[in-house]
């Protein structure tokens, strides 16, 4: 995203309203396990810090959960500045970055619909776990959660091979288009 | 009656049951879900953290082809996807050059006139009444936490839907079959979400809060209209559990579970014995 594009979303957020009450950290369920509050993120970005505001931990802490949005005495859209922080992040890779299982799980998820065109499950856990793995060295990890395969397949509930979509080249071409930021 | 449904990934993964108890409970109201052909993923949370026009194009195909399917009303019974379509078709609908721009992406015009229902709104198009008076068996007895989590209401300019902090919609279903709601507080806090894998503290101490507050307030059920909220409450309660120390027990049923069990479904119809914590 361009420094101008940034600009832009800023402002569609409209993040020079904030005037700091911190209502959006207030109903925040997560906002314990932020390095920075919700309303100190606004307004790093609302001074100009975005790239302080893109290295926060915080904004892999969000849950997306839209309660900050929804309350904002000024409509600010908090929520969007997370979503926002997140994409410009995901822009430039980092090995900082990769601390955080959250934005691990995020690409494989999209590159498993990219493949399919719906979400594969089971291969997106290994995908994930490959990755984490892979960072952390953290083998434990691996095998994490693997006596729930068994009861979830008990129950009907895990399928070995997921659904795909028959016309799956054109979930390639949006891909694309969308990645690269052209519609042709 | 027959109307468009888009089940969305969880619903034919992990989250099965739902698409099960939603199927039956509808048909037995007379209500068939035809799916729409080739639907995609809508892109969940993953495409608006990562990239922005991702997360609009991939909701604009679905909508572009529930439209060729000719599709008036869509059920998505899984409230991410509802969310996403609504907020896609909103952004498409006020910004004309985005919907051209969107139609070149996708490859499919996008022209605003398919509906996105919730499986709440679905009862409603029913009719309370109606549902009512099909009642045969009241659920008498059932004193339901309904949890609405997030983004059943949240954000309410997209949603349009109830009350964002204090709904009620969810009561007056339960009214309608002969059971009974709590009043508690954690109807629309966020249980985690799509967090499960990515960041399971999150999720084991959030819904941990969520069970401990409907069981204070005398529920001896909660009753959801999300497959994450499902996910989390039922599938990962004995995690919670041995987690912090407690027995929570605490059965979770889909809105569609109860409706269906009012009508005289059999758990097994509806996919309840497939919960993982399930008393019966």
């Amino acid at each position: 995203m361009t420094a101008v594009a940034t600009a832009v979303a800023t402002d569609d957020l409209r993040v020079a309203e904030c005037y700091q009450c911190g209502k959006c950290t207030a109903g925040c369920p997560v906002a314990g396990r932020m390095d920075r509050m919700p309303n100190q993120i606004v307004r790093m970005v609302q001074t100009g810090d975005t790239e302080g505001a893109m290295r926060a931990g915080a904004i892999w802490e969000c849950v997306s959960c839209q309660t900050c949005t929804t309350r904002c005495p000024k409509t600010v859209d908090c929520a969007g500045v997370m979503d926002l922080l997140r994409q410009l992040s995901a822009e430039r890779p980092s090995p900082e970055q990769a601390r955080h299982h959250t934005i691990l799980f995020q690409h494989a998820f999209l590159n498993n619909i990219r493949r399919h065109g719906r979400l594969n499950e089971l291969e997106l856990v290994g995908m994930f776990k490959a990755a984490v793995v892979t960072k952390d060295l953290d083998v434990p990890f691996l095998f994490k959660d693997a006596l729930l395969a068994p009861r979830m397949m008990q129950r009907g509930k895990l399928k070995l091979v997921g659904g795909s979509v028959r016309d799956r080249a054109v979930v390639g071409r949006i891909f694309d288009r969308c990645l690269r930021g052209t519609d042709a | 009656m027959d109307i468009g449904y888009y089940p969305g990934c969880a619903l034919h993964g992990t989250s099965n049951d739902y698409e099960q108890s939603a199927r039956a409970c509808l048909e037995a109201l007379g209500v068939g879900l035809k799916e729409v052909n080739d639907w995609i993923c809508c892109g969940a949370t993953a495409a608006h953290s990562i990239n922005h026009r991702l997360s609009v194009a991939l909701p604009a195909r679905n909508l572009a082809l529930a439209e060729r399917d000719g599709f008036g009303e869509v059920l998505a019974p899984c409230p991410m996807c509802s969310m996403e379509l609504l907020k896609a078709s909103d952004l498409m609908k006020s910004d004309g050059k985005l919907r051209q721009e969107m139609g070149r992406i996708v490859e499919l015009d996008f022209n605003g006139r398919t509906e996105v229902l919730n499986l709440i709104q679905a009862f409603q198009k029913v009719g309370l009444d109606s549902i009512k008076a099909a009642v045969k068996r009241p659920l008498e007895g059932l004193k339901a936490a309904c949890y609405y989590g997030c983004l059943l209401t949240r954000p309410p300019e997209t949603l349009r839907f109830d009350d964002c902090e204090r709904p009620s919609s969810m009561e007056a279903v339960v009214a309608a079959l002969g059971g009974s709601a709590v009043e508690w507080n954690y109807k629309t806090e966020c249980c985690g979400a799509g967090m499960t894998l990515a960041n399971t503290d999150i999720v084991l101490e959030l819904s941990h809060k969520i069970l401990t507050n409907a069981a204070a307030h005398g529920a001896n059920c909660v009753v959801v209209a999300c497959p994450m909220c499902h996910v989390n409450l039922d599938m990962k309660q004995a995690d919670i559990e041995k987690r912090y120390g407690v027995r929570h027990g605490m059965t979770i049923y889909y809105l569609s579970d109860l409706v269906g069990r009012a009508l005289g479904l059999s758990d097994e119809a509806l996919g309840i014995d497939r919960h993982f914590v399930y008393g019966g």
